[in-house]
Formats: structure tokens, sequence, C-alpha cells
């Protein structure tokens, strides 16, 4: 048995960017198969144009079209592509300064090994079939053989100015719980629920965590917990969302299970919502064991044990 | 301005870590030694700080997760930094020069192996013409590798004289996960990688913590009977497009050194990802031979996220706790091809 519980992960999310005028005229261009640059104060055009000037601060408001040929300043050979990378198979990152452009502009260069790149080739654009005003309407930049002239950009399916950008970001991880989890996760794959009690301050903590929060001291005594406990504070879900999974009025609680110092979170069935009070006793309800994982959804609610209410005094610590 | 020493110092460096990413489990130890180095309580700490970031790893607010580590009642005075743990201890200096502080414990954790690091770092890039490429660390550091020996700064040579240097000197350092020196002819020998890159030149990937205690005036004299007084911290940052700085010079990093007298250095832990920025580092901060490069081994052999360049403050701290130096220098970088950059001077004298 491997010392934690591990699980790949993946955490995507699509960023919406407005653009400006100054990254929205570049993002422009490159939808209409055009390279623009911006002159700063010192009159060199920079590809893309820069926001604001980086001598004088003043926002770039002149914009100059460059060619969509040019020259590569350095390279680097990606022997092994990561994902998303214009790419899947190795190929070059370039820096290459487009005629008419003073400065380089950073992408892919469409070669098959180290050998076919040198500083000082002479390259141009490959553009996208379809386009959308994004960094990537330049598939890469691929070599320009003498004689050659620049790829031509097949019409843009859209004349309006681009004034948004998405860029989707998903990152894969392999996600590893801490030993204290990972105890936790175990146990309710056996129908028990795993805690730890802290050395220092006596505390049970569940689920288990590697220091105790208070006092900074790993906790190491495990304590299986009752199954039974007591509802400290409760809320009415009455407001549907996306992704709910029961229908509203559903009752979310902090359950104070005995012997815990710390209330799980934990959905209340069994009992009409607005009969759920603070002090009611409830237990457990576990799914069918085949359908148990390492997660607290194996315990599918609790529901009230029908004894009487708790004293105040024995939760009001725990609030 | 008030008198500041860094007086404590504890690392961990591992190739994989496979525990949480909140990297309680390694902090809480690192904490035990720094209570024992000097003496202090987590009571006796007025300001904490961490450097991290969730991105790494994939786990939210790993940052308030870990303050676990230090046990919060009574309340405790933190912050946090998505940044290098040396910038954790820039605003922890700031801190105690407004005199609301007299000592700190800074720290910072990752878990860069849960990912894959160097496509996680086209976050802090560009988003709009840069990020959507994911451009990898080691192609930007190819890039800027390329540039300087198309422009005859460096060549291979003088990169493969970093690594053996390095290599051989982490023989001697515990935390390094890569060492072995060879020589230079041999590394030369091996193969490519990301061409101009072999994989000598790239520091490898490192999961890891490490945290340094700073105090004030008679706090650090309590502490150590040499404490490595801050006599300068600078730190200065470079334009974020690749193709709008000239990538054979590090401007932030010498402007950063320009701040400080760097009269008198006798060591310097530079914080050099890739063999050719230490290089660049060199000449941007006007280190001459007699100045001892990385004795600790340096980033290309360990290089822990967010605590690499904080390690390089300890390692210099070190040397003056000793004896061994009367004045080091640490250097921390962030972002990429050396695009941020942070200088100080750790001096023995007794202020």
């Amino acid at each position: 048995m491997s010392r934690t519980l591990q699980a790949p992960v993946t955490v995507a999310f699509d960023y919406t960017r407005s653009t400006g005028p100054v990254v929205g005229r570049f993002l422009t261009g490159l939808r209409d198969g055009i390279v623009v640059g911006g002159r700063t104060s010192t009159g060199q055009v920079v590809v893309p144009p820069l926001e604001f000037d980086p001598v004088t601060h003043e926002a770039t408001t002149e914009f100059v079209e460059v060619s969509s040929v040019g020259t590569v300043t350095s390279w680097t050979w990606v022997p092994e592509p990561v994902k998303h990378q214009p790419f899947d198979r190795p190929f070059a990152f370039a820096l290459v300064t487009l005629d008419g452009a003073d400065v380089p502009l950073l992408h892919a260069l469409d070669v098959s090994s180290p050998a076919e790149v040198s500083t000082g080739m002479r390259v141009r654009v490959r553009w996208a079939a379809e386009r959308v005003g994004h960094i990537n309407d330049i598939l890469c930049f691929e070599p320009l053989a003498p004689g050659e002239a620049a790829a031509t950009a097949p019409a843009a399916a859209s004349d309006e100015a681009v004034e948004g950008v998405i860029t989707t970001v998903s990152l894969d991880y392999d996600y590893a719980a801490s030993p204290e989890e990972s105890l936790f996760y175990r146990g309710l794959n056996e129908g028990r629920i795993m805690g730890q009690r802290c050395p220092t301050c006596q505390k049970v903590y569940v689920p288990p965590r590697s220091a105790c929060p208070a006092d900074g001291t790993p906790t190491a005594e495990e304590v299986e917990l009752s199954q039974t406990g007591t509802i400290t504070t409760f809320c009415i879900v009455n407001v549907p969302f996306l992704g709910q999974k029961i229908t509203p009025p559903y009752v979310s609680a902090y359950v104070l299970l005995d012997g815990a110092d710390i209330a799980v979170l934990h959905l209340i069935l069994g009992v009409p919502a607005d009969e759920v009070r603070m002090g009611m006793r409830v237990k457990a309800v576990w799914k069918p064991e085949d359908e148990w994982a390492y997660s607290l959804e194996n315990i599918d609610h609790f529901a009230p044990t029908g004894d009487p209410d708790a004293d105040f005094d024995t939760y009001k610590q725990h609030l | 301005m008030r008198d500041v020493a860094v007086v404590g110092f504890a690392q961990r460096q591992m190739p994989e870590f496979d525990g949480s990413p909140t990297c309680v489990e390694l902090l809480v130890p690192a904490f035990k030694e720094l209570y024992e180095q000097t003496g202090w309580t987590r009571k006796d700490v007025g300001f904490w700080c961490s450097g991290s970031s969730d991105y790494l790893a994939g786990r939210s607010f790993s940052f308030v997760q870990a303050v676990d580590a230090i046990g919060v009642i009574p309340p405790v005075n933190e912050s946090h930094v998505e940044m290098d743990l040396a910038w954790a201890m820039y605003e922890a200096w700031i801190k105690i020069q407004t005199g609301e502080v007299d000592t700190a414990l800074v720290y910072a954790f990752g878990k860069s192996s849960a990912g894959v690091l160097r496509r996680t770092l086209a976050l802090q890039l560009e988003p709009y013409t840069m990020t959507p490429l994911w451009p990898d660390t080691v192609s930007l550091a190819g890039l800027q590798a390329r540039a300087g020996i198309d422009a005859g700064a460096w060549d291979e040579r003088a990169m493969a004289e970093v690594a053996n240097r390095s290599l051989t000197d982490a023989e001697k350092n515990e935390y390094s996960i890569r060492k072995g020196g060879s020589s230079v002819e041999e590394l030369l020998a091996r193969p490519m990688y990301a061409d101009p890159l072999r994989k000598h030149d790239c520091s490898p990937v490192t999961d890891g913590v490490a945290a340094l205690v700073l105090a004030a005036g008679d706090k650090a004299r309590e502490v150590r009977e040499r404490p490595a007084w801050l006599t300068g911290i600078s730190h200065s940052i470079d334009p974020m497009g690749m193709g709008v700085r000239d990538l054979t010079r590090s401007p932030s990093a010498q402007r950063a050194g320009a701040a400080l007298d760097l009269g008198g250095v006798e060591v310097a832990e530079l914080h050099a990802p890739f063999s050719h920025q230490e290089l660049i580092l060199r000449k941007e901060l006007g280190l001459g031979a007699d100045v001892a490069i990385n004795p600790s081994g340096g980033a290309l052999t360990s290089n822990p996220m967010f605590s690499g360049g904080g390690i390089r403050v300890g390692e210099a701290a070190k040397k003056i706790w000793s004896g061994e130096a009367d004045k080091t220098l640490a250097h921390a970088t962030s972002g990429p091809a050396l695009q941020q950059n942070l200088v100080c001077t750790l001096e023995g004298k007794n202020n």
C-alpha cells in the first residue's frame, strides 16, 4: 500500500479577457491576416505592440503594418512538447523579427529537426484558415525558400474589431492526499469515520490534519469516531444552482460526531426541512457497500435518531 | 533604518514528495528546527509570511492550509506572497523596518512534481500573446541561451563549466538532488536536450520547503554570535515580453545590484536555474574571479519552486554564521529568463 492516496485531477478554466485598444488592434490585424506593430517613443516598431511606452509610459497610439516575412533571431528546440503547444511533435520555438519591425515576436517554427533551423534564416507566417483574432491565428512560422513570398491569408469571416479573447487553461496534476487525509478516506472506504487527536490540546480533528491548527503540533493518535452526532448549526437551501443534485428545499448541517471537536458538513434527510434544529441527534446513513469509494459521499446523508435533543452545553464550544 | 539579520534557516528538498501539496508535513519539522536554532517558540515570532502558488500542484487555498503548521491560537500576524521565499523575506524586512515587529519567520513550499512544472509556469507569462502558445520554461531559457551564444557573450563550454562546478560542489550538500561533477569534456559529450541546452544546463524539478528567521538588533544578537546582517536589499523587474529586452543581459539584476555596495563580497549564492543565467548574473553584478559562486551547488542541482531563491539567502547566511566569510551576496529570481531579480548582502560585522 502506498503511503498516501493519489489520483489524477484536471483543473480547467476558460479565461475571457477584454483586449483594450492596443492588443485588440494587434489581434484584429491577425484576424485579417495582417501583422500590426506599435511604434514607441524611440521610433522602434514593436510586435506585438506594447500597451504603454516603456520610456514615456504614454499609451501606444501609432500602429504600423509589418511584413509576415522575417528573420529568426533566436531559437530553441522543443524535444518533448507539452499539451496545447502549437505542435504535439518536436518543433522549434523561435524569436522572429518581421521585416519592418525592430524587435522579435515569439512563436513556433515548423521544422522537423534542429538541423533545419539557424539564426538568421528567413521564415514566413503560416496563417490559420479560420481566424478569430487570437495569437493562434498564426499557426506557426515556416521556412522561406529563396524567391518565395509571404503566404496569403484566406479572407476573414468578420470585419468587427476584436475586443475580447478566450484562453483555455487546463492543468493536469497527480494529486496526493496527506497521510492523515489518506487515513480518513481509506476509513470511509471501509465504512469507518477516522479522526486524529492532538497530543497538545487533546482536540479530535475529523478529517484529520497534518498538524493541529491551534498548536502546530502533528496529530498522530488515530481515533475512530461514532457514527452518531449532534447538529450544531444548519441552513435550509432554497435556491437552485448549477450542478445541484437534490431538489430544494433541503438542509445542509454541521454534524458534530460524538467524540469529535470539529463538525463535518453534510446533508440531512429523513425529516422535513422546517423540523431540523440545533441540538438534533442524527446518525450516518451509508450508501450500499458496493457503491463505496474513497469518498465522504459514501455517507449518503445523516438522518434523525429519534433520541432527545442534546443539551446546548454539550456543543456550545463547537459553534 | 533598523539593523535586521538572518538568524535561522531550514530546508527540505527532494525529487518527488508523495504527500499533500500544502506541505504541512514538511513545514512542521522545518519550523521545529528553527525553534531549536533560535531558542524561540512560535509565540516569539512577530510576523509570518509565506510564498507559494496553488497553480503548482492544483490545490486551492493551499497557503491557508499551510498555516496549520504554525498553530494559530492565539492568532498570528501573517501574510502571503505568490512569489519566492526571498520576496516573502523582503516583505518581512519591511515589516520589521516599520517598527511594528522585531522578529519574523518566512517560509515557502511547493510540490512542483504534481504537475508539469515547465508548462504550469506558462501561466506567469503575458496572457494574450504568450500563454496561449504555452512556451515552457526550458524553451524560454533555450532562446536566451542561444541569443548569448550567437552574440558571443558565452559559449557551450562556459555553460558546461558552470554545470560541472555546480555538480561537484553539490556533492557536499545533503539537500542537492542532482550531484556528481565529472569534466567539462564529459558534459559537452552528452546529447543536446532542448538545443542549445543539455539536461545538466537546466535545474531539476524539485519539491520542497524552506524557511528563514529574521530578527532586529539585540533580538538577533541573542540568537547568534555572528548574525548575518542584511546590509542591503533591493529588487527590480524587466518587461515581460521576450522580444523587448536584450536576452543576453538582465538589466533588472544589474539595477538591483547597483543599489547595493557589493565591494568585498567573498561568496555569492546566485539563483540561476539555467547554467547560462549564472554567467549573465556574474556579469551584471560585477562579480570577479575572486568571488566564490554557489558553493552550495546552487539552483542547477536543486531548485524547489518558491524556495529556490530564499535558499540562496540561507546558504549565504550560513557562511556568515560560521565565520567562513565576512560578506556574502544572495540573489533570487522569478519570471521567465531572469525577468525579476532580488539581490541582498549579508555581513558579519557587529553593528
